[in-house]
């Protein structure tokens, strides 16, 4: 048992889980840093999922796959804006809502368009690459070979937000009206217009961390294929401080549960404990993260711009 | 002299209310304008007018002499127009030269340039003569310091017209000192200030002209130096008004309370209360002087019981209730909490309902499970008309009620069940003149009936005119006690900035 866990495919396979999870959490750090709590980042994954898998299948190629994923993320994010940030609706309530009727909605067309249920026919996702020599190395080469596009654009946009978020006058504005929107407004920073832009940008990347579940993981849509993903992708964003950096760690932490969730099966435990592996970890990273993590001051508190 | 800014018949209505009526006031370049009147007059509303937060219903400004139309804070802005709000408009968790740029900022590609903009900075602060680490969280700051954080954002942005809505609510004497140093720095660099302000021996100390505002009307201007504050008392509340309260002498009467070595531990797990002990007795005012911050919140909130003890005693007439649930304790003092709003009030509620919180479990206000609505509205219209609460009903929301109005419900409130003592924090925050003498006599009432009242406040005026002894707390500890004879403003002052700390505390404990 202790070969099966201390292996490098278990840390390969714990960065492939990580990826869609780091996706949707660096869509929550932009949503919530503008001061929107965005929990319909389950939804928008699984839209992303099934429409990466519509695109794909009509096609035949994974990149308008991602942008369907991207256009349907964004509509789904620009719902929760106009609704949370327009009409100043209770967040929670909103998401919900949109997590609702992705799970009702993808399901639904998946039928209509494949014409079977459960899944769609299988998709061909993107062509893996070898990173040179590094990959070559034995051992941790594995690492670094038979790589998805997908995971080195994730790397890269990790890296790339948080010097937007920290060194930016555009990261600046978006944490301010999350932090203080009165402050900002005062400062002639258009509240409105930032929290907008940070609700889509989550909307783009949870898309994507769709796509990722879809293309690359199964390289099929199955219903309801995220199965919480969305939630726990929130959690590491808690966990990892609001932070694109810290969000990875934790997304790395979590991909590694799940890894072991996947190379424990049959082993000998039942399954309905190794499955469960992720989601009591969520709980007892959540329980010991509050109160050490600080989110932002008006995070889900909807603006009132003073009448005149 | 020249004028900068003209206001003509400003006129701005609020449902029910003439916020402003008709206010015409001309601005002179270079002068300190200090403006005053009772709470609710509308001074804040009419300096909104002019940083283009609220559109006036009726009238004009002029700038330099031409008509502008001032629609957003941008376009004050580049009129050269800056405020400092009545409660800061600052981001705790970024530093400070962020809180400064956002929004102007200055870049380098895509990238943020802090060097420029820290050249720009230190040659406004080195004209000011001042020191501020501009690389520091604003969180760390100290309130005086923060409050330089928003002159440095105004004049960042060129600021002419600098507006300063009640700047020293909450600094200690020697920080007041130092703001008004810089606003006399800036204004013989020409630069233009309006100060509002309750504190009527600080406008006098620094304006060279007051307006005085009351129910929305600009009742006169006049130079300060042919002003006193008697005059301008009474034109603002338009009756005499006593400034100060008198207090008959006392006897030393028999303890009523007492707490021991206190710790607490703060929210962020440091002690923030470190082995404070006192006791008051019958008969007297303990007042407890501090800059905000250094511990006195958390102290009233352990003596409460809504944070935890981590060391000490608290005895209740000789009797240690260290270890008593809330509801229990509640019962042996009246507590106005230095928060109205968090602590002290529920705003959506009615001012019948926030007239019983806490007390609302009592036989005399319920019927079996439920409450007694009837003897509720009647209990609430004996405090409205005993504390004269001027209120259009006791069934509206206690939000539409004016600060002081707001402060004595919740002063009727504690005092209905008869506690032989009263804590006090903070009683006359943001109240004006007329709201402030009030709460004053009443303390002062509840003292010659021979009760106890501890009273933590920031404005030494209140401390040095109630109190019959009085500790300064600084930096979680007890640093000095005095009896009221023998100290005065400076000296307490210098406590309450950590520059000076008693060995032996004689008049803690008596
Ligand atoms: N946004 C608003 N909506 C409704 N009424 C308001 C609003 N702002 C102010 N008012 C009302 O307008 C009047 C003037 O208020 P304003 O805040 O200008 O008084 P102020 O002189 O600054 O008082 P204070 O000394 O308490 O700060 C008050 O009666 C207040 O209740
Ligand atoms: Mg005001």
């Amino acid at each position: 048992m202790l070969e099966t866990i201390f292996a490098w495919e278990t840390l390969t396979s714990a960065i492939r889980m990580a990826t869609p999870l780091a996706y949707a959490s660096l869509g929550g750090v932009f949503s919530e840093r503008s001061g929107v709590v965005n929990i319909a980042l389950e939804g928008i994954m699984l839209f992303g999922a099934f429409f990466a898998a519509v695109g794909t299948y009509f096609f035949k190629n994974p990149l308008i796959g991602v942008l369907f994923s991207i256009i349907a993320g964004t509509i789904i994010a620009f719902i929760h804006a106009v609704v949370s940030i327009k009409f100043k609706v209770n967040q929670i309530v909103s998401g919900t809502a949109l997590n609702m009727l992705a799970a009702g909605g993808t399901t639904f067309l998946s039928r209509l368009i494949f014409k079977a249920a459960g899944s769609s026919p299988h998709i061909e996702g993107f062509t893996p690459i070898d990173i040179p020599i590094i990959s070559k190395i034995p051992g941790i080469g594995l690492i670094f070979s038979d790589l998805s596009p997908l995971i080195i654009l994730m790397l890269v946009i990790v890296f790339m937000s948080q010097y937007i978020l920290y060194k930016t006058a555009f990261g600046l504005r978006l944490r301010a009206v999350g932090e203080n929107p009165q402050a900002a407004d005062t400062l002639g920073v258009n509240v409105y217009k930032y929290r907008y832009i940070g609700v889509l940008i989550s909307g783009i990347l949870g898309g994507i961390g769709g796509a990722f579940l879809s293309l690359e993981h199964a390289r099929v849509f199955v219903e309801n294929m995220t199965g919480g993903r969305g939630f726990i992708a929130l959690a590491a964003m808690i966990f990892g401080n609001w932070k694109p950096i810290g969000s990875l760690g934790a997304c790395l932490l979590f991909g590694l549960a799940e890894a072991l969730r996947m190379r424990l099966e049959g082993v000998g435990i039942p399954t309905q404990f190794i499955q469960m592996i992720p989601y009591i970890l969520t709980m007892l990273v959540l329980a010991g993260a509050v109160g050490k993590s600080t989110p932002p001051s008006a995070d889900g508190v909807p603006y009132e711009k003073e009448e005149i | 002299m020249e004028e900068i800014i003209r206001l003509e018949g400003i006129t701005k209505y609020f449902p029910g209310v003439v916020a402003n009526d008709n206010v015409s006031l001309t601005i002179y370049k270079g002068e300190i304008h200090a403006i005053v009147g009772e709470n609710g007059a509308g001074k804040s509303t009419l300096m909104k007018i002019i940083y283009g937060l609220y559109k006036p219903d009726k009238g004009e400004i002029y700038i330099n002499g031409k008509k502008v139309n001032i629609n957003s804070p941008k376009i004050a802005i580049s009129y050269g127009i800056g405020m400092v709000h009545q409660h800061f408009m600052l981001i705790p968790p970024f530093t400070v030269i962020e809180n400064i740029i956002l929004g102007s900022e200055v870049k380098n590609g895509i990238s943020l340039n802090f060097k420029k903009a820290e050249e720009t900075l230190n040659d406004i602060i080195n004209s000011l003569g001042f020191k501020i680490d501009l690389y520091e969280k604003v969180e760390n700051l100290s309130v005086g310091e923060a409050q330089r954080v928003e002159i440095l954002k105004l004049l960042y942005r060129r600021a002419e017209i600098l507006i300063l809505d009640e700047p020293t609510a909450v600094l200690a004497p020697q920080e007041v000192e130092e703001l008004f140093s810089i606003l006399r720095k800036l204004s013989s660099q020409g630069k233009t200030i309006i100060f509002i302000s309750h504190k009527l021996n600080e406008v006098l100390n620094i304006s060279d002209r007051v307006s005085v505002m009351r129910r929305g009307k600009l009742v006169n201007t006049v130079n300060t130096k042919e002003t006193n504050k008697f005059e301008l008392a009474q034109m603002m509340v338009g009756r005499e008004v006593f400034l100060k309260v008198d207090k008959a002498k006392r006897e030393k009467g028999e303890e009523i309370f007492r707490v021991e070595d206190i710790w607490v531990r703060g929210r962020k797990g440091l002690d923030v209360v470190k082995g404070v002990s006192f006791n008051i007795r019958e008969g007297e005012i303990l007042g407890i002087a501090g800059v905000e911050g250094n511990g006195q919140s958390e102290l009233i909130e352990a003596i409460v019981g809504l944070l935890p003890l981590k060391k000490g005693k608290i005895l209740f007439k000789n009797k240690d209730i260290t270890l008593e649930r809330i509801r229990q304790r509640r019962l042996y003092f009246g507590h106005i909490p230095e928060d109205r709003h968090k602590r002290g009030l529920i705003l959506d509620f009615s001012v019948a309902e926030n007239c019983i919180l806490g007390l609302h479990y009592f036989d005399r206000f319920s019927k079996g499970i439920f409450i007694d609505y009837s003897k509720v509205y009647k209990h609430a219209n004996e405090i409205v008309e005993k504390y004269q609460v001027k209120t259009p009903s006791i069934k509206i929301p206690i939000r539409n009620l004016s600060g002081g109005n707001q402060q004595k419900i919740v002063l009727g409130r504690e005092l209905s069940f008869s506690p032989d003592f009263l804590i006090a924090a903070q009683p006359t925050r943001g109240l004006d003149i007329g709201a402030t003498e009030f709460v004053h006599q009443l303390l002062v009432d509840l003292r010659n009936q021979g009760k106890a009242v501890l009273l933590v406040s920031a404005d030494l005026d209140e401390i040095l005119n109630l109190s019959d002894r009085i500790l300064v707390m600084y930096n979680g500890e007890i640093v000095g006690s005095f009896s009221q004879s023998e100290v005065d403003e400076k000296e307490l002052g210098y406590y309450m900035t950590g520059v000076k700390k008693q060995t032996e505390l004689k008049e803690a404990l008596i």
